[in-house]
């Protein structure tokens, strides 16, 4: 026992460095939630608003630019098709560029949505918890955030345990990504407006959809730790119970629609009752709407977001299957997350909201162009994921099942039968 | 030009993606393994036990469930397809099937396979 030591003199504490960015202190800014009776009164939070409103747009505006663009697509091939000819190419050679053209337009889609969705997830996740987000780094409310994350994360040490199969473990984030995108090409943007038109477009978008739970199990398997294992078996337990109600919710669209091509869907929706109601199939009584929760709480499983995000539960499970991934492969599973959600959100649109239809059957309304109103609902969807993601609690994992098997799944059954009095005695 | 060119070369370029970020990014980023960091992640301890830990056996009951009733919806998928052309007695033929499939599951229910905890 040594005599406890007088505590050494303590250095004065430097002077805070306050920010003085655009002249005010942040020890003397106000925020929002200072003032919850009138939020519009600071101009700081006003403007965000309406640049928030205005970045949206924008955004609209753009994917409207490029379905524009692809109005002139057929005028573009038969020039090239015409170019060749000329030259003496041979079409194969034009068709193979034309593929090419397609596919990366829609891996663009997909990676940009990843930037996109993420930065989104940010401010919203950030306006439910009354607090402003993304603001100072990155620039403009913090646009530049997920592009210097992304920059971050490709020059991240990829760290390898050593207890992990590597081959396993590498090949993991491949078989993810892969089938989700493929999963895309059937996709609709708009009326008509798809890569492949597929005639067995929703059957093929499941098929791939669900390949990526093998990957899932993978990544959980070859890491060689505890949590992964039981974080990739939850997970392959819960994607692939849920993925039984959302295949049987569709079922009634397929019925009214007669077949599985996502443009015949969206086109069977097409048309107003009375002259004002849209005939989308999410506004057919009681079937149309329980169908569209089923595949919205299934899509959301499927994407093993909050409410249902068993499989990587940080509280129990760490990280869940990608507890040991870093770096590059994991950035991997999070960009296939992220276009999961684009796909639901796209599939949602397409097969209860009518795809590129418009909601009234007004001029102002019918003149938008189809693809802004798919975008529209699409983005509305993509809201709705990430507004349940951070308003509900997480399930327990016997709760989690119980719901998909005793409640989910019978009465998408039950959804089917009434779907077929419909068609017995009403739609004929 | 057959649509499906395009799903194989969305297969393709989906495969050729995952192929190229995985490997290029090798070449930036930096490396420098050593046993503490190549460790199992157990929260700062070292990892206790392997990874061969009983499971719970309702995975596999819920894998074996599933197999049953995604088969069912390929059944019912290309009935739905034409179920307008199809008619009434199809209908009600497809009523009795899925009317069996629900016993199926009921009979689950009653066993106690769709509880998590027993």
């Amino acid at each position: 026992m040594t005599a406890p030591k007088p505590a050494p003199a303590k250095a004065p504490l430097p002077e805070p460095v306050l920010n003085r960015k655009n002249g005010i202190l942040m020890a003397d800014r106000r925020w929002p939630t200072d003032q919850w009776a009138h939020p519009w009164s600071l101009p700081g939070y006003r403007n965000g608003a309406l640049m928030l409103a205005g970045i949206i747009l924008g955004i609209l505006g753009g994917g409207a630019l490029i379905g524009e663009l692809s109005k002139w697509g057929d005028k573009l091939y038969a020039l090239m098709a015409a170019f060749a000819t000329a030259k003496g190419i041979s079409t194969v050679a034009v068709d193979a560029v034309w593929v090419a053209i397609k596919v990366l337009i829609v891996l663009h889609v997909i990676l940009v949505n990843g930037l996109w969705s993420i930065w989104w997830e940010r401010k919203i996740s950030a306006h439910i918890q009354s607090r402003v987000g993304p603001t100072y780094a990155g620039g403009f409310h913090g646009w530049a955030q997920t592009i210097c994350d992304g920059i971050k994360l490709f020059l991240k040490e990829d760290i390898t345990p050593a207890a992990a199969d590597h081959w396993v473990h590498a090949l993991a984030p491949a078989i993810v990504i892969a089938p989700c995108i493929a999963a895309f090409a059937p996709v609709l943007f708009g009326t008509d407006l798809a890569a492949a038109r597929l005639d067995v477009g929703t059957l093929y978008v499941f098929a791939f959809a669900g390949i990526s739970v093998i990957g899932v199990v993978m990544a959980g398997w070859a890491s060689g730790n505890k949590y992964s294992l039981l974080g990739g078996l939850r997970a392959a337990a819960q994607i692939v119970s849920y993925e039984l109600p959302r295949g049987f919710s569709v079922v009634p669209v397929i019925m009214f629609a007669g077949s599985l091509d996502l443009s015949v869907i969206a086109d069977a929706q097409s048309g107003y009752w009375w002259g004002v109601a849209p005939r989308w199939f999410v506004f057919y009584p009681v079937v149309g709407q329980v169908a569209f929760l089923i595949f919205l709480i299934a899509s959301i499983a499927e994407t093993n977001r909050t409410p249902f995000d068993i499989p990587e539960a940080e509280s129990e499970l760490v990280g869940g299957f990608h507890t040991e991934y870093s770096g590059m492969k994991w950035s991997v599973f999070f960009l296939a997350e992220y276009a999961y959600v684009l796909l639901a959100s796209f599939l949602l649109a397409t097969f209860f909201l009518g795809g590129g239809g418009s909601p009234l059957p007004w001029a102002p309304f019918t003149l938008v162009p189809s693809w802004i109103w798919m975008l529209s609902k699409a983005m509305f969807m993509m809201f709705v994921f990430l507004w349940v993601r951070w308003t509900l609690p997480r399930l327990r994992v016997d709760q989690l099942m119980d719901f998909n098997w005793k409640f989910l799944l019978p009465w998408s059954f039950a959804n089917i039968a009434v779907a077929g009095l419909y068609l017995a005695f009403w739609l004929k | 030009m057959s649509a499906y060119a395009v799903v194989y070369a969305f297969a393709l370029v989906g495969v050729g993606f995952a192929a190229v970020v995985l490997i290029a990014a090798r070449v930036f980023r930096p490396s420098v393994p050593y046993a503490r960091k190549d460790s199992t992640y157990e929260c700062g301890i070292p990892a206790v036990g392997s990874t061969e830990v009983k499971l719970n056996i309702r995975f596999h009951t819920f894998a074996l469930l599933f197999v049953l009733f995604d088969v069912e919806i390929l059944y019912v998928y290309p009935w739905a397809v034409t179920a307008r052309e199809l008619g009434r007695l199809a209908l009600y033929e497809m009523g009795a099937f899925l009317a069996i499939v629900f016993l199926g599951l009921a009979f689950a229910w009653r066993k106690g396979a769709l509880s998590w905890e027993q």
